[in-house]
């Protein structure tokens, strides 16, 4: 989930230039806005549309209010940030619901831009919302396509609405009824790939449009696509009016510059990323959060949203008084290990974190998920008592313990020389005076 | 469409300046931007097409456009692949850049040089792949080894290295799981697969090839370096020429990395796919 990390860090390293030099001159503005640019345009961001913001942007940073201003560079990342979320089509927007069900969503886009995983991704969101959808496979040209929607619904237990090879507009025109009687209330259909030239296949798309009329038609983009970005989502609007946009395989090293071209092009709004393979990675759109996020400022929104959805508010209260009267064990650590699993695992978290920036490939580099895999199956090894209370375990006891964790003795001794020492940073937070030197240091190694 | 006219047409505009003065390279600068060949790599042409044009006394833009072309076909000229059988491909690549439909396309290829095709379903991951490359197979009457999804994708490599022996088989086309670049756990499941073909058929040509997507930007670069970070890497497979993508991110990715285009593919058919020639992809890219 490294999303825009690439453009973040050199945001970052012009403003920290920025900020060695305290007041900007016009000369430095200008500076900066060329490297703004290169940012942008290597992050993929359509040409036109970077031309544009910057020169919106610098229209707004030269001006007389900046160069007298204090602090110049805080003013210039947010002329830079507040465009950026403008670019990206301010706020969240959800989906669309039909007054009268069932509500018809329909995905379009390029070969491979990922609609069919979408449509797994999207079923599985809303029937966790309490919803009844109904995934249509209409992609006849593909071959196993249709067999791919047909295991991704099996694994999340959602009917898949398939009629063969045979014409999709009839499928879908079934397929509806079909919801209607069975009292299903959102209806997902999944069209095939097609290139926007292709005026045979852009035509089925308008006369399934047509014949069905969509509460939603989402246009699905590869979130990597490059300056092609703009011609495409161009033409599939021109051709259908699409209602809104999903960028999908954002968690790649993806700098993710379409987003930036997408909305401020066709100007239609992103309503969620599809952030990784398994299907319950799949996000709202925040064009804020993302903004923050470019500009190396943290997601700390998501992350909340992500804590919430994982831990539930009474396991994270006794969690808080454990660690009040540092009577924190083992148990709780599995606890942790779990909800930070649920939670996209460590480096998706981290990747949510405020300051961190550039530091963070640094730090990517050195985690190692399995790592807390290992320790998982080393505590789950130990007795209810030993876990409960680490110091009775001894050296015959340890032995016992790698055995069954299928682990080096070795690993024992760190994974209980690491539990202390996080009991101890632990001590140290709670009265942070007694300990001013140390937390100190630990500030400064996280950066504030 | 608008602003968004073909690579040609725009040429043609800016050739139609008289001078060849700073505004005559920028613009040509962010036409080569367009072609998704990236910031640097423009800038680099930019400089190179100034001295040469300077270098020859060549003042107008008739003369400079052919300087430009052959600058273009130049830098795609690497060392060219020889094919050599027996010989054992996997095929690698992100998500969705048409990496099932070029085995079938490479298929089809080897079958019309009178090659005998073997394919192993190593994508064991995605939902209904092994369905996909099976339907191939069907249509091109050619042998595939496959296990349910799941299952452990070096040991389809392996009974599929077995059956190619047995059979006395030119070429093995194996599929492997799409990955993004940023799962190591799949990259090492990569490393095993080639492990595996190292110790089991040692005398065999193995090339590893990695299929991009002509859409895609900048992040092919990144693709190509992951993967190669885990296995060599000996040429690509760009796909989807069809569309009005021009694939210009793979200069970058021929000047940095070295690794060679080998075949292009351009639509949905079996014989949509190209043996990689250099002027004919930059012509494309100038029509």
């Amino acid at each position: 989930m490294a999303l825009f990390s690439s453009l973040s860090e050199r945001l970052n390293h012009i403003f920290s230039k920025m900020t060695k030099h305290g007041k900007l001159t016009a000369l430095e503005i200008k500076e900066a806005m060329r490297e703004i640019r290169v940012a942008l345009l290597e992050a993929d961001v359509n040409f036109t549309v970077a031309k544009n913001f910057i020169t919106k942007v610098s229209e707004l940073a030269v001006g007389e209010e900046i160069l007298k201003s204090l602090t110049p560079t805080q003013q210039v990342i947010k002329i830079v940030r507040d465009n950026l979320i403008e670019l990206m089509g301010g706020e969240n927007q959800k989906l669309n619901v039909s007054p009268k069900p069932p509500t018809i969503i329909m995905m379009c886009g390029l070969q491979g831009s990922g609609k069919t995983t979408l449509c797994g991704k999207l079923a599985l969101k809303l029937k966790k919302e309490g919803k009844k959808p109904l995934l249509v496979a209409c992609d006849i040209y593909r071959p196993a396509a249709i067999d791919q929607l047909k295991v991704l619904g099996k694994s999340i237990q959602i009917d898949v609405f398939e009629r063969g090879t045979q014409n999709p507009v009839k499928t879908c025109k079934e397929a509806i009824t079909y919801a209607e009687k069975f009292a299903l209330d959102t209806v997902i259909i999944d069209t095939a790939g097609r290139l926007q030239i292709d005026e045979k296949l852009m035509d089925e798309l308008k006369e399934i449009k047509k014949a069905i009329n969509p509460t939603e038609i989402l246009l699905v983009i590869d979130a990597m696509i490059g300056q092609e970005a703009v011609a495409v989502s161009k033409a599939f609007n021109d051709a259908l009016d699409v209602t809104g946009v999903v960028l999908t395989k954002i968690d790649g090293d993806t700098r993710g510059g379409a987003a930036l071209s997408i909305r401020s092009v066709i100007g239609k709004p992103i309503k969620f990323v599809g952030v990784g393979e398994k299907l319950t990675d799949l996000e709202p759109f925040f064009p804020d959060r993302m903004a923050s996020r470019i500009l190396g400022m943290g997601d700390v929104l998501t992350l909340i949203d992500k804590a919430q959805e994982a831990v539930d508010e009474q396991t994270a209260k006794e969690l808080e008084r454990k660690f009040k009267e540092n009577s924190f064990d083992l148990n709780d650590y599995i606890e942790q290990v779990n909800s930070l699993k649920k939670m996209g695992g460590l480096k998706s978290v981290l990747s949510m974190m405020p300051g961190l920036g550039g530091k963070l490939k640094q730090i990517e580099d050195q985690i190692d998920e399995k790592a807390l895999e290992r320790n998982k199956a080393i505590i789950q090894s130990m007795t209810a008592k030993e876990r409960a209370n680490p110091d009775i375990i001894n050296g015959s006891r340890r032995q016992r313990i790698a055995k069954g964790a299928g682990v080096q003795v070795s690993d024992v001794n760190q994974l209980i020389k690491q539990f202390n020492q996080s009991k101890e940073m632990m001590r140290m937070m709670k009265n942070p005076k007694a300990y001013g030197g140390k937390m100190a240091m630990i500030r400064k190694l996280m950066g504030n | 469409m608008g602003i968004f006219k073909k690579f040609f047409d725009k040429l043609k505009y800016t050739f139609k300046r008289t001078e060849l003065n700073d505004d005559f390279y920028d613009e040509l600068e962010s036409i080569l931007i367009s072609s998704d060949m990236g910031v640097e790599t423009a800038m680099d042409i930019m400089d190179e097409l100034r001295d040469v044009c300077k270098k020859k006394l060549i003042k107008d833009v008739e003369r400079a456009q052919i300087e430009l072309k052959q600058l273009l076909i130049d830098k795609l000229n690497v060392q060219p692949v020889e094919f050599d059988y027996p010989m054992i491909i996997t095929v690698v690549g992100v998500n969705g850049v048409g990496k099932t439909t070029s085995i079938a396309k490479m298929t089809k290829y080897f079958l019309n040089k009178k090659k005998n095709v073997i394919l192993a379903a190593g994508d064991t991951f995605r939902a209904a792949a092994t369905e996909q490359l099976s339907n191939w197979a069907e249509k091109l009457k050619v042998k595939i080894i496959k296990q349910g999804e799941g299952a452990d994708s070096a040991a389809v490599v392996f009974d599929a290295i077995s059956s190619m022996k047995a059979k006395n088989n030119d070429v093995l086309i194996v599929d492997t799981a799409g990955r993004l670049h940023t799962k190591t756990n799949l990259m090492k499941e990569l490393e095993k697969i080639n492990n595996i073909i190292n110790r089991e058929y040692p005398e065999a040509k193995k090339m590893n090839l990695i299929v991009l997507d002509a859409s895609i930007g900048q992040n092919s670069i990144a693709q190509v370096k992951a993967f190669k970070d885990s296995v060599n890497i000996d040429g690509i497979i760009l796909t989807k020429l069809d569309g009005t993508s021009k694939g210009g991110v793979v200069y970058p990715i021929i000047n940095e990395l070295h690794v060679p285009i080998i075949f292009t593919g351009f639509g949905e058919g079996v014989d949509d796919l190209d043996v990689f020639d250099a002027e004919n992809f930059v012509n494309k890219i100038l029509m």
